[in-house]
């Protein structure tokens, strides 16, 4: 009995010992450890401006092109003089999926000719008159000035409206009839500046992503996308060694041809040229032996066929990352000479060469041999630097996107000659490059900010988050500078944009791997939570039950 | 009168040869509609990413499909620098290849598919889930080299080939891990995302493979897998003297499929959506084609598997003076008497035979050794008492 009451005496001590033991498990594991697993299992992620990235998403454009117009003497009647130097602005919307999405604003001053220009748009050619013009403007990039010449003026030849010279001015011929003179070459001066800024064709071309496939032509398939560096290499194949010995100078050719179209477009990328001789690579394809012209024909059929065997061999540098643009010059056999290209027509192709959508160009060198008889085993080749370098340039041309727009007849073009690219169609590149540039900011910075939104357990550091951030404020720059018309700082802020939007994209901790579907969740977390969570649980309801039990039991005895 | 009788007669003539005529253009336009056709795919290059997802003797047959794709496809003219190959590379040189430097894709060993130009770009250990994703996604750490990556751009058709073992939505990567149809489809969304293929094909030869396709949201994705879920995908021939499967049934028809396409070959995807029906594959091979834009009818096969190039002529050129840029031309040099070049010792036997030992720097004993002195100390004392330990210290 003793014993017992004894027994009983502890046994209640315990029992509330034991209820506090047990609620005070349950309470440190609710107050301390929920806690704590959570925040130890959650992912850093740092804060991402999604408002910023939205707002890029919407992507609305305002161009601004800088015109001014200069009237020479004798274009404008008194009256119409008196009324400048005029300010004029007009806007245009171009429409992206029947939505105005790009509005061009045309900010035009009219202004008469200052003494000095009036001296030199009366010089005896007007090559001699551009360069002079050159000299007195301030030539900013994106800018251009259009001088409006009386209309029987002799510096343009007869039959010539409009000529476009090699920097960014042009010289057109006024009209001679009464009424105002500017609304009636506002037409014609509109034709010009869109000939040497950005037309709606070109600006859809460069917003290609947001476009339906089909409505795209070959032209967009055609020029390498905009990258922060290429690699061009030029080959020599030479594919019968034991009859031709070739030399060519590509050293010194590089220099004066290639490198200063490369100069000009140093703020575009970075280029690395290189070169080499293959020896013994064979084109892919056997050529046809023509009776009639008593040479080896390569149709333009079988052309797609010639590049792929070569390709295997021309190798590229392991360390750049950049996109690569081939050259080749093909120096046929003896036994094949002389080849000739044939287009789908039959007709034999003045060049001699093909080029390959965003690959490079191939170009055929054919080399005169003489008689048979007086034939040497080896002939030496001295390869004529000039005549291959205008077809590679052309080809490098077409390959950067820098493509003729249709003009009608009455315009004259001035060509690029040794520099190989004119500072208009500079600007044109510019303008399609920076439009680009944004467009691929935007839509990076928006699938990135999707998909970390839908994953939530991938790990966002800091300096993925200062990328962004960076890429947010320099296209936002970018757009505010092309809105105002510089175009140069505008391209330099969208490519820092770019640069920075695709650093952060493809940073290397981006990788989603942990995907846990709801059962492995449950697979895990049971074995760790239930053994403690069992007789918390069951204490606690036990507690309870004689909570209620002692409250109903003084009920009772009562 | 007499004049109306000759002139229906050289109305007839006329009226023959325009219709000779017409049809003669129709015959030229139907060649510039074939020429034509290039263009209609609108890819400019080709990529192809081949995955052989195990390893170990026993799984012969996976590396073999997966090199006899690869010699197809470079057949077809897709270059090594252009092909990311994934293969755990453990069976040429196994010590139970009774060959070795071969793997076998016919008995009675008649195509060895290894051969000496075989260029691995993720072998053994490499080929994880994760290495994978990263090649796919393109989150790539700076240091890897160019063979290893994946540089395709927005005009890039892609062939992706999968095999090894699989489940319902998922494959084994190596036996230790896998990857989810899940993870598959969110890495193919994130390459749309980021415009790094033009169209892509995904040809997977594993068990239950169609369940890898199920999850697929991206445009312009067409799959083929050998078998339907549920089913397996079964092997085609072991060879007596290799003593292993050589091939898996699906890749072996689809390679006899493939052995017929010349670059030049108009065969299109519905021929390949037949091959390996089930009465040669006891499988069911499945496809899906709803992501894809263009009619399957108009997809060739070296749209993917080759790699055709497209084409223009060059027909302009840039006029340049050769006086303006200072072209110096340099007399052409004759062969100038240089002193012959070669290589650096590689191996300088006679310093490395008269060489003196080096000497050893000191280092103090390692784990094992301190541990094996601690235990016979401790055995000591054991035995002997404590009281010792004034004798040694």
């Amino acid at each position: 009995m003793a014993a017992d009451a004894a027994g009983a005496e502890p046994a209640a001590g315990e029992k509330e010992r034991g209820k506090r033991a047990a609620l005070s498990f349950a309470a440190v594991a609710l107050v301390l450890g929920l806690p704590l697993w959570w925040k130890t299992t959650e992912t850093y992620r740092a804060s991402l401006p999604y408002a910023g990235i939205s707002a890029l998403g919407s992507l609305r454009f305002q161009l601004t092109v800088p015109v001014s117009v200069v009237f020479a003497k004798g274009t404008l009647p008194g009256a119409q003089q008196r009324r400048l130097p005029l300010a004029d602005t007009r806007e245009e919307e171009i429409l992206l999926n029947r939505k105005p999405s790009v509005t061009s604003c045309y900010e035009m001053t009219y202004r008469s000719a200052t003494a000095t220009e009036q001296a030199a748009l009366t010089m005896a050619t007007v090559q001699e008159a551009d360069a002079a013009l050159l000299l007195l403007q301030e030539d900013l990039l994106g800018s251009l000035t259009v001088y409006v010449i009386p209309e029987t003026s002799p510096l343009l030849p007869q039959g010539i409206g409009v000529y476009i010279g090699k920097h960014r001015s042009a010289v057109m011929r006024g009209t001679q009839g009464p009424g105002d003179v500017l609304a009636a070459i506002s037409a014609r001066v509109q034709q010009i500046v869109q000939a040497m800024s950005f037309t709606t064709d070109s600006i859809t071309t460069a917003l290609s992503d947001r476009v339906p496939m089909d409505q795209l032509g070959t032209d967009t398939r055609r020029p390498f996308k905009s990258s922060l560096g290429y690699e061009i290499t030029f080959s020599l194949l030479n594919p019968d060694p034991k009859s031709h010995d070739v030399h060519w100078d590509i050293e010194a050719a590089v220099n004066s041809y290639v490198q200063p179209f490369l100069d000009k477009l140093g703020s575009v990328a970075n280029f690395s040229v290189d070169s080499q001789i293959l020896y013994y690579a064979v084109l892919g394809v056997s050529p046809r032996f023509d009776k009639a012209s008593s040479s080896f024909i390569l149709s333009a059929l079988s052309l797609p066929h010639v590049i792929n065997p070569v390709e295997a061999r021309l190798g590229s540098s392991a360390t750049s990352l950049y996109p690569v643009l081939n050259f080749l010059l093909y120096v046929p056999e003896r036994v094949h000479s002389p080849l000739y290209i044939q287009d789908k027509d039959g007709a034999a192709v003045g060049t001699n060469a093909f080029h390959s959508p965003r690959w490079g160009g191939i170009m055929v060198y054919n080399i005169d041999h003489p008689a048979p008889d007086k034939a040497p085993l080896l002939l030496r080749v001295d390869v004529d630097m000039v005549r291959v370098m205008e077809v590679f340039l052309a080809q490098l041309r077409l390959l950067f996107g820098i493509s003729q727009v249709p003009l009608p007849e009455e315009f004259l073009l001035e060509s690029p000659g040794n520099n190989g690219l004119t500072d208009w169609e500079l600007d044109r590149l510019l303008w399609t490059r920076t439009v680009e540039n944004i467009a691929t900011v935007s839509t990076t910075l928006t699938s990135l900010a999707q998909l970390l939104d839908k994953i939530g357990n991938i790990v966002i550091k800091d300096d993925v988050a200062s990328e962004v951030y960076h890429a947010v404020a320099s296209a936002q720059t970018a757009m505010l500078e092309l809105a105002s018309g510089h175009l140069g700082s505008a391209f330099q802020a969208s490519k820092e944009a770019v640069t920075s939007s695709e650093r952060a994209f493809f940073d290397p901790s981006l990788l989603h791997l942990l995907y846990f579907p709801d059962d492995q969740k449950f697979a895990i977390y049971i074995p760790l939570f239930l053994p403690m969570a069992v007789p918390i649980l069951l204490s606690l309801v036990k507690i309870l039950r004689e909570a209620k039990q002692s409250k109903k039991e003084p009920m009772k005895t009562d | 009168m007499a004049a109306a009788l000759p002139a229906p007669r050289w109305l007839l003539a006329g009226a023959a040869a325009l219709l000779w005529a017409c049809c003669g253009s129709a015959a030229t336009d139907g060649i510039q509609d074939q020429a034509e056709h290039f263009f209609r795919s609108g890819h400019t290059n080709n990529w192809a990413v081949l995955v052989c997802t195990s390893r170990f003797w026993f799984n012969y047959r996976h590396v073999a499909n997966t090199l006899s794709v690869y010699r197809s496809v470079k057949r077809l003219g897709i270059p090594d620098s252009h092909i990311v190959l994934m293969l755990a590379d453990d069976m040429a040189c196994n010590p139970r290849n009774p060959k070795p430097a071969t793997v076998f894709s016919h008995k009675n060993m008649e195509l060895n598919v290894y051969g000496d130009d075989v260029e691995v770009d993720y072998r053994s250990y490499e080929v994880t889930v994760e290495n994978f994703l990263r090649v796919l996604t393109g989150r790539i750490p700076p240091s890897t080299p160019r063979s290893k990556r994946l540089l395709s751009d927005d005009r890039s058709n892609i062939l992706i080939y999968m095999t090894g073992h699989g489940g319902n939505g998922f494959l084994k990567f190596q036996d230790s891990e896998e990857i989810t149809n899940v993870e598959l489809a969110d890495a193919f969304e994130q390459m749309w995302q980021k415009r790094r293929y033009n169209e892509l094909l995904f040809i997977i030869d594993t068990c239950q493979g169609a369940s890898m396709y199920e999850r697929f949201y991206s445009p312009n994705i067409m799959a083929l897998a050998s078998s339907q879920v549920g089913e397996d995908s079964l092997s085609h021939q072991p060879d007596l003297g290799i003593g292993v499967h050589l091939m898996d049934r699906y890749t072996f028809y689809v390679l006899e499929f493939l052995e017929e396409i010349h670059p030049a070959s108009q065969t299109n995807m519905n021929d390949l959506f037949q091959v390996c029906p089930r009465s040669l594959c006891v499988s069911t091979p499945g496809h899906r084609t709803d992501l894809f834009q263009r009619d399957p009818q108009n997809v060739l096969i070296t749209d993917f598997f080759g790699s055709v190039r497209k084409v223009e002529i060059t027909t302009q050129t840039i006029p340049l003076d050769p006086n303006l840029g200072g072209l110096e031309t340099r007399a052409p040099n004759d062969e100038m008497a240089t002193e012959p070049l070669k290589y650096a010792e590689q191996l300088p036997v006679a310093q490395i035979i008269h060489q003196k030992p080096k000497q050893k720097d000191w280092h103090p004993p390692g784990g094992f050794i301190l541990g094996l002195w601690a235990l016979i100390i401790m055995v000591f004392f054991k035995t002997y008492g404590i009281k010792h330990m004034k004798y040694i210290f």
